[in-house]
């Protein structure tokens, strides 16, 4: 069911969202954030492709299930995820991306304006600058940096309805993701993450239409981290989600897809 | 910087899963006693049903009350998520039924509970499923019992009845190396004296009913996943890494990276089978959860005090407790059970069965029963209860003696505890 490409000689993997990929559809992209995969979307994903959209929620290289390398900046990153709709038989999508996710998205909406339909950001922020100590900590001590980022995304100790579902300890959950992402992983995507500096300029390029999706008690990519970036759109939509941390999508499952639903095509 | 502090043991024991009802800002866990939920729309009910949105549909499949129980021990245990069951034997059916099927094997543990022995040894061969048992102490044993068609290798933290401790990491290296998860029982330990997922276990399950509970009021079982197992890397999965008929063709593995086999387990084993948790019980488990660490340091001084008072008794011939030096298990127990191990435990008293016998009869503080785990303490006497059919020969096969004793030691004040058993030990020794 899934989606395997070859993107520059390395194998390449998306989730389609329990369904077939059909490209004639409107095509919606998920990109992960830093040291996840495709299944922190599983929620969001499988519900728009099972309601007319086709679905690519993308493992990035070194990620979960994609082969290579983790891609050293978000530049290389936005040019990757083109590649995947070139693979993919894709003209245009919408991209939705999270985090280090959503920095993509932007860089690739402007490096391929052409490409992009909509663009939609969830907990993000600009310049999304990470302290020296979490720097150091991804390079030198996995272990403690995922401690860091796994407190830091979750603004609670329970959540409703869970995710993927009931039962689930949702801050877990993200910790055994990141545990099963490949040594050196995180502190690449860390690093591209505080290494990138276009994200004003890449606004200029930006024609369409953009949603920022924050969460408010996120600590990570705080509201008021977007600012810059919500300054630099001016016809960006906004939507703040209240007791949603950066994990956004696991803590506010349902508050994400209505804001999603109401903005992709 | 000093990084930032996970929440501690005692705070999860507390507010793990669970906050304020948003709706009527109650601070306890609300018992959700509905059987079903009403759906928004179609277009919510069908998303429901598929997947595609969390929530609660029907409680056989999840309740809110239940969740909470769920997420609270998978937090507690260092897990992804878990499943509550009507008990701890629902739970372990559920953990094989999941992984193993018609032409399975089973790779277990001789030192188990009966009630598990009795499934996997006479009730899961009837369904096609065979089970090998071995010595848990014998690495070697598990590693040559393995066969291309097992699909679990299942043990307990602290084996029955004679307090077996598990290395659980070097049995859990022979099934990774073999690409097969390793299921423990935690039952006896709870994750505040030893959490198996730090040693390498990748499942694990409770009987509720004991000390989680601790109350002995409500018989319940969980089911915990660690996440970590790869069951794509493994290819003996084909229920978790292929398309499922049953459940609109969901490869569950490909829908989630961490939460494939309680994904599987829900839709299909707790969907079908139905040995599901009553939210009553949930919200009776959660109360016992919320003080699991005082109520085991307490089991466990009790049971120091009463180990020493049994070590120094002359009616004692000997007593079996992994603290205890002569304990096969010591040197492991140190290191995987340095707060103690558990509250369970027997001793072997002078004069056989006829000496047992007095003395369950005059003990009076300690309850005379089938069940551990309970704030009150308990007493039985295999051989003139439980096995009391065997002759002695075959109870020392089974690993009991005509006068083992098995004692779980509760919260009373332990001088009262000794004054029983010293009574009953002196009319036990009466002719």
């Amino acid at each position: 069911m899934a989606m395997q490409l070859d993107i520059h000689g390395h194998a390449a993997w998306a989730y389609t969202g329990g369904k077939a990929f059909n490209p004639t559809l409107p095509v919606v992209v998920f990109i992960h954030g830093a040291e996840h995969d495709h299944s922190v979307w599983a929620l969001q994903s499988r519900y728009l492709a099972h309601h007319g959209r086709a679905v690519l929620a993308v493992d990035l290289p070194g990620h979960g299930r994609s082969a290579g390398a983790p891609l050293a900046s978000i530049e290389a990153l936005a040019d990757w995820v083109v590649a995947v709709l070139d693979a993919a038989g894709v003209a245009t999508a919408t991209v939705v991306g999270h985090s280090m996710g959503s920095l993509i998205a932007l860089e690739s909406a402007a490096r391929h304006p052409q490409r992009i339909a909509k663009l939609a950001l969830v907990g993000t922020a600009f310049p999304m600058r990470v302290a020296d100590e979490l720097l150091n900590a991804t390079r030198d001590d996995e272990p403690t940096a995922q401690q860091m980022v796994n407190l830091w995304s979750h603004s609670a100790l329970a959540h409703y309805p869970g995710n993927p579902g009931p039962g689930f300890w949702v801050a877990g959950v993200n910790r055994r993701l990141m545990e099963r992402q490949r040594t050196g992983v995180m502190h690449a995507d860390f690093t591209a993450c505080n290494d990138y500096s276009n994200g004003l300029e890449a606004c200029r390029s930006i024609v369409a239409p953009v949603l920022l999706v924050l969460g408010k008690r996120d600590v990570m990519t705080p509201p008021r981290a977007a600012q810059d970036l919500i300054g630099a759109l001016p016809n960006a939509g906004v939507v703040q989600i209240e007791g949603a941390g950066h994990a956004i999508m696991a803590e506010k499952p349902d508050e994400l897809l209505e804001a999603l639903r109401a903005f992709v095509p | 910087m000093t990084p930032p502090r996970s929440p501690g043991f005692d705070t999860l024991s507390l507010h793990a899963g669970q906050q304020p009802d948003p709706t009527t800002g109650a601070r306890a866990t609300p018992i959700f006693q509905t059987a079903a939920y009403v759906f928004r729309d179609t277009d919510h009910a069908a998303a429901l049903f598929n997947m595609e949105r969390a929530g609660h549909v029907y409680s056989r499949i999840s309740n809110p009350t239940t969740a909470v129980l769920e997420e609270r021990i998978a937090a507690l245990d260092g897990g992804v998520g878990a499943i509550a069951t009507a008990s701890g034997q629902a739970a372990l059916h559920l953990a094989i039924a999941t992984l193993a099927g018609a032409g399975s094997h089973v790779l277990a543990s001789r030192a188990l509970y009966g009630g598990s022995h009795n499934l996997l040894d006479y009730t899961l061969r009837r369904f096609g499923i065979d089970t090998t048992f071995v010595d848990p102490r014998n690495l070697s044993a598990w590693r040559e019992a393995i066969r291309p068609n097992t699909r679990v290798l299942f043990a307990e933290t602290l084996g029955n009845p004679g307090l077996d401790v598990l290395d659980i990491a070097g049995v859990a290296e022979i099934a990774h190396a073999a690409g097969l998860p390793l299921l423990v029982d935690g039952t006896f330990t709870t994750p505040y004296l030893l959490r198996p997922f730090d040693f390498g276990a990748d499942l694990v399950c409770h009987s509720a009913t004991k000390f989680l509970g601790g109350h002995g009021v409500a018989i319940g079982g969980l089911l915990v996943d660690s996440g970590a197992f790869d069951w794509e890397r493994s290819g003996r999965f084909p229920e978790l890494t292929e398309p499922y008929a049953g459940f609109h063709g969901m490869d569950f593995q490909e829908e989630s990276t961490v939460a494939a086999f309680l994904l599987r387990a829900r839709r299909e084993g707790l969907r079908d089978f139905g040995a599901c948790m009553a939210p009553f019980t949930a919200f009776q488990l959660l109360q016992g959860i919320e003080t699991l660490s005082l109520r085991m340091d307490r089991h466990i001084a009790n049971t120091r005090a009463i180990v020493g008072f049994l070590c120094e008794h002359k009616a004692v011939a000997s007593v079996n407790y992994p603290e205890l030096p002569t304990h096969p298990d010591h040197q492991l127990a140190k290191t995987m059970l340095p707060k103690g191990c558990g509250a369970v435990f027997t001793f072997e008293i002078q004069g056989g069965r006829v000496a047992g016998r007095k003395f369950i009869e005059t003990l009076r503080l300690f309850s005379h029963l089938a069940n551990v785990g309970d704030a009150k303490s308990l007493v039985i006497h295999p051989a003139s209860t439980t096995h009391f059919r065997l002759d002695d020969a075959a109870l020392r096969a089974a690993g009991i003696g005509p006068g083992t004793i098995r004692l779980s030691i509760g919260l009373e004040d332990s001088a009262d505890l000794i004054d029983d058993l010293a009574l009953a030990l002196r009319a036990s020794q009466k002719p």
